[in-house]
Protein backbone atom coordinates (compact mmCIF):
# COMPACT_ATOMS: atom_id res chain seq x y z
CA UNK A 1 0.00 0.00 0.00
CA UNK A 2 2.80 2.39 0.94
CA UNK A 3 4.94 2.25 -2.27
CA UNK A 4 1.41 3.19 -4.21
CA UNK A 5 1.47 6.19 -1.98
CA UNK A 6 5.15 6.96 -2.65
CA UNK A 7 4.45 7.05 -5.92
CA UNK A 8 0.89 8.91 -5.81
CA UNK A 9 2.94 11.81 -3.82
CA UNK A 10 5.56 11.93 -6.66
CA UNK A 11 2.43 12.27 -9.34
CA UNK A 12 1.14 15.11 -7.62
CA UNK A 13 4.84 16.84 -7.47
CA UNK A 14 6.82 15.88 -4.54
CA UNK A 15 10.15 15.35 -4.83
CA UNK A 16 11.57 13.65 -1.50
CA UNK A 17 9.11 11.14 -0.97
CA UNK A 18 10.37 7.81 1.15
CA UNK A 19 8.81 4.63 2.00
CA UNK A 20 8.74 2.69 5.36
CA UNK A 21 8.11 -0.75 3.55
CA UNK A 22 8.25 -2.26 6.76
CA UNK A 23 6.20 -0.07 8.27
CA UNK A 24 4.44 -0.25 11.75
CA UNK A 25 4.83 -3.61 12.72
CA UNK A 26 8.97 -3.52 12.39
CA UNK A 27 8.52 -0.17 14.13
CA UNK A 28 7.00 -1.94 17.41
CA UNK A 29 8.59 -5.00 16.97
CA UNK A 30 11.58 -3.17 17.69
CA UNK A 31 9.85 -2.34 20.69
CA UNK A 32 9.83 1.79 19.73
CA UNK A 33 6.74 3.70 21.20
CA UNK A 34 3.46 3.90 19.38
CA UNK A 35 0.78 6.23 19.76
CA UNK A 36 -3.10 5.57 19.86
CA UNK A 37 -6.22 4.76 21.66
CA UNK A 38 -4.89 0.37 21.67
CA UNK A 39 -1.73 1.88 23.48
CA UNK A 40 1.42 0.20 24.33
CA UNK A 41 0.04 -0.99 27.52
CA UNK A 42 -1.85 -3.64 25.90
CA UNK A 43 1.69 -4.88 24.29
CA UNK A 44 4.37 -6.82 25.65
CA UNK A 45 7.10 -4.15 25.71
CA UNK A 46 5.15 -2.25 28.39
CA UNK A 47 6.28 -5.18 30.98
CA UNK A 48 9.92 -5.50 29.68
CA UNK A 49 12.50 -6.89 33.18
CA UNK A 50 15.10 -4.80 30.80
CA UNK A 51 17.96 -5.78 33.70
CA UNK A 52 18.73 -9.21 32.40
CA UNK A 53 21.97 -10.95 32.97
CA UNK A 54 23.90 -11.77 29.61
CA UNK A 55 26.94 -13.65 28.79
CA UNK A 56 29.51 -14.81 26.32
CA UNK A 57 30.30 -17.86 24.31
CA UNK A 58 33.79 -18.00 25.49
CA UNK A 59 33.09 -17.05 29.39
CA UNK A 60 32.69 -20.10 31.92
CA UNK A 61 30.09 -21.53 33.96
CA UNK A 62 31.61 -20.36 37.07
CA UNK A 63 31.87 -16.65 36.12
CA UNK A 64 28.11 -16.77 34.40
CA UNK A 65 26.96 -18.17 37.54
CA UNK A 66 27.86 -15.76 39.83
CA UNK A 67 26.31 -12.61 38.22
CA UNK A 68 23.29 -14.84 37.43
CA UNK A 69 22.93 -15.11 41.02
CA UNK A 70 23.50 -11.24 42.53
CA UNK A 71 21.01 -10.14 39.16
CA UNK A 72 18.42 -12.82 41.42
CA UNK A 73 17.09 -14.73 38.18
CA UNK A 74 17.91 -18.47 37.15
CA UNK A 75 18.61 -17.94 33.27
CA UNK A 76 21.39 -15.86 31.29
CA UNK A 77 21.04 -14.97 27.35
CA UNK A 78 23.81 -15.96 25.42
CA UNK A 79 24.27 -13.29 23.34
CA UNK A 80 27.18 -11.55 20.97
CA UNK A 81 28.66 -8.25 20.23
CA UNK A 82 25.46 -7.05 18.53
CA UNK A 83 23.32 -8.22 21.53
CA UNK A 84 21.79 -11.02 19.33
CA UNK A 85 20.81 -14.00 21.25
CA UNK A 86 22.96 -16.67 20.54
CA UNK A 87 20.93 -19.05 23.59
CA UNK A 88 20.27 -19.42 26.64
CA UNK A 89 21.48 -21.08 29.71
CA UNK A 90 18.56 -22.33 32.40
CA UNK A 91 18.87 -23.23 35.73
CA UNK A 92 20.07 -26.70 34.63
CA UNK A 93 22.72 -25.90 32.57
CA UNK A 94 23.79 -22.91 35.22
CA UNK A 95 24.46 -25.86 37.26
CA UNK A 96 26.90 -27.56 35.44
CA UNK A 97 31.18 -27.96 35.61
CA UNK A 98 32.72 -24.58 36.40
CA UNK A 99 35.31 -24.99 34.01
CA UNK A 100 32.60 -25.69 31.34
CA UNK A 101 32.24 -23.22 28.63
CA UNK A 102 29.21 -21.16 27.88
CA UNK A 103 28.80 -21.96 24.72
CA UNK A 104 29.34 -25.81 25.36
CA UNK A 105 26.93 -25.53 28.38
CA UNK A 106 24.10 -23.13 26.35
CA UNK A 107 20.43 -24.23 24.64
CA UNK A 108 20.87 -22.60 21.46
CA UNK A 109 18.19 -20.98 19.60
CA UNK A 110 15.74 -19.75 22.06
CA UNK A 111 11.74 -19.26 21.17
CA UNK A 112 11.74 -15.61 21.82
CA UNK A 113 8.81 -13.25 21.39
CA UNK A 114 8.81 -9.28 20.08
CA UNK A 115 7.36 -6.41 22.05
CA UNK A 116 4.65 -5.54 20.21
CA UNK A 117 2.91 -8.83 20.53
CA UNK A 118 -0.71 -8.37 22.53
CA UNK A 119 0.21 -9.01 26.34
CA UNK A 120 -3.03 -11.43 26.52
CA UNK A 121 -1.20 -13.53 23.72
CA UNK A 122 1.54 -13.56 25.88
CA UNK A 123 -0.03 -14.51 28.74
CA UNK A 124 -1.72 -17.61 26.69
CA UNK A 125 1.60 -18.77 25.91
CA UNK A 126 3.13 -18.97 28.96
CA UNK A 127 0.43 -20.88 30.43
CA UNK A 128 -0.13 -23.42 27.47
CA UNK A 129 3.84 -23.87 27.45
CA UNK A 130 4.11 -24.04 31.39
CA UNK A 131 6.67 -20.88 31.30
CA UNK A 132 7.60 -18.91 33.87
CA UNK A 133 9.30 -16.31 31.63
CA UNK A 134 9.65 -15.09 28.04
CA UNK A 135 12.86 -13.77 26.09
CA UNK A 136 12.04 -10.60 24.42
CA UNK A 137 13.96 -9.48 21.33
CA UNK A 138 13.94 -6.88 18.09
CA UNK A 139 13.12 -8.15 14.88
CA UNK A 140 16.79 -8.58 14.53
CA UNK A 141 17.29 -10.73 17.41
CA UNK A 142 18.71 -8.22 19.72
CA UNK A 143 17.90 -9.12 23.55
CA UNK A 144 15.74 -6.19 24.46
CA UNK A 145 14.92 -8.18 28.02
CA UNK A 146 12.72 -10.58 29.61
CA UNK A 147 8.64 -10.99 30.11
CA UNK A 148 8.23 -12.72 33.59
CA UNK A 149 4.75 -14.21 34.30
CA UNK A 150 3.76 -13.10 37.58
CA UNK A 151 4.12 -9.47 35.61
CA UNK A 152 2.41 -10.42 33.06
CA UNK A 153 -0.45 -12.15 34.85
CA UNK A 154 -0.61 -9.41 37.20
CA UNK A 155 -0.88 -6.60 34.21
CA UNK A 156 -3.04 -8.45 32.10
CA UNK A 157 -5.82 -8.61 35.10
CA UNK A 158 -5.45 -4.66 35.41
CA UNK A 159 -6.22 -4.48 31.95
CA UNK A 160 -9.11 -6.32 31.80
CA UNK A 161 -10.23 -4.47 35.04
CA UNK A 162 -9.74 -1.13 33.26
CA UNK A 163 -11.78 -2.51 30.20
CA UNK A 164 -14.80 -3.90 31.95
CA UNK A 165 -15.23 -0.68 34.13
CA UNK A 166 -15.00 1.41 30.59
CA UNK A 167 -17.77 -0.87 29.23
CA UNK A 168 -19.75 -0.45 32.76
CA UNK A 169 -19.50 3.28 32.07
CA UNK A 170 -20.09 3.41 28.27
CA UNK A 171 -23.55 1.30 29.01
CA UNK A 172 -24.61 3.46 31.85
CA UNK A 173 -27.99 5.44 30.69
CA UNK B 1 11.50 8.20 -7.53
CA UNK B 2 10.37 7.01 -3.89
CA UNK B 3 13.34 6.19 -2.07
CA UNK B 4 12.63 2.86 0.28
CA UNK B 5 13.91 3.13 4.34
CA UNK B 6 14.86 1.30 7.00
CA UNK B 7 13.89 2.08 10.34
CA UNK B 8 16.82 3.95 11.46
CA UNK B 9 16.87 5.89 8.19
CA UNK B 10 12.91 6.24 9.49
CA UNK B 11 14.20 8.19 12.66
CA UNK B 12 16.98 9.69 11.43
CA UNK B 13 14.81 11.82 8.88
CA UNK B 14 12.26 12.38 11.25
CA UNK B 15 14.44 14.12 13.66
CA UNK B 16 15.53 16.44 10.72
CA UNK B 17 12.43 17.27 10.07
CA UNK B 18 10.63 14.70 7.67
CA UNK B 19 6.88 14.23 7.81
CA UNK B 20 5.83 10.88 8.83
CA UNK B 21 2.11 10.31 6.79
CA UNK B 22 0.35 6.80 7.28
CA UNK B 23 -1.46 5.85 4.48
CA UNK B 24 -3.75 2.92 6.45
CA UNK B 25 -7.39 3.66 6.72
CA UNK B 26 -8.44 6.05 9.75
CA UNK B 27 -9.83 3.47 12.30
CA UNK B 28 -6.28 1.42 12.04
CA UNK B 29 -4.78 5.37 12.21
CA UNK B 30 -6.88 6.34 15.41
CA UNK B 31 -5.67 2.55 17.36
CA UNK B 32 -1.65 2.75 16.96
CA UNK B 33 0.94 5.05 14.50
CA UNK B 34 3.70 6.31 14.89
CA UNK B 35 4.21 9.08 16.74
CA UNK B 36 3.82 12.74 15.54
CA UNK B 37 2.21 11.12 12.15
CA UNK B 38 -0.52 11.90 10.36
CA UNK B 39 -3.20 10.24 8.87
CA UNK B 40 -3.98 10.17 4.60
CA UNK B 41 -5.63 7.18 3.81
CA UNK B 42 -4.32 5.93 0.21
CA UNK B 43 -8.05 6.02 -0.98
CA UNK B 44 -8.46 9.68 0.23
CA UNK B 45 -4.91 10.67 -0.97
CA UNK B 46 -5.36 13.50 -3.62
CA UNK B 47 -4.30 17.11 -4.66
CA UNK B 48 -6.99 18.29 -1.96
CA UNK B 49 -5.96 16.41 0.90
CA UNK B 50 -2.12 16.82 0.57
CA UNK B 51 -2.56 20.08 1.31
CA UNK B 52 -1.77 19.38 4.80
CA UNK B 53 1.68 18.60 3.73
CA UNK B 54 4.51 20.55 2.90
CA UNK B 55 6.40 20.46 0.02
CA UNK B 56 9.73 21.62 0.97
CA UNK B 57 9.98 19.04 3.52
CA UNK B 58 10.41 15.23 3.24
CA UNK B 59 7.79 12.96 3.39
CA UNK B 60 8.21 9.66 4.86
CA UNK B 61 4.93 7.02 3.89
CA UNK B 62 4.01 3.76 5.50
CA UNK B 63 1.17 0.92 6.21
CA UNK B 64 1.60 -1.76 8.65
CA UNK B 65 3.86 -3.85 6.69
CA UNK B 66 5.42 -5.06 3.54
CA UNK B 67 1.69 -5.35 2.18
Amino acid sequence: MSPRAAWRLESIGFTQVHDYVAGKADWGSAGLPLEGTRGSETRVGAYINRDVPTCRLDERLADVRAQVRAAGLDTCFVVNDEQVVLGRLGRTALAGEDDVSVEQAMSAGPSTVRPSLELERAVERMRGQNLSTLPVTSSEGRLLGLLERDTAEQALRELNRTAARRLSEGSQP
Amino acid sequence: MPTAVDREEVRRLVAAGAQLVEVLPSAEFEEEHLPGAINIPLKELDRETIRQLERGRPVIVYCHDYQ
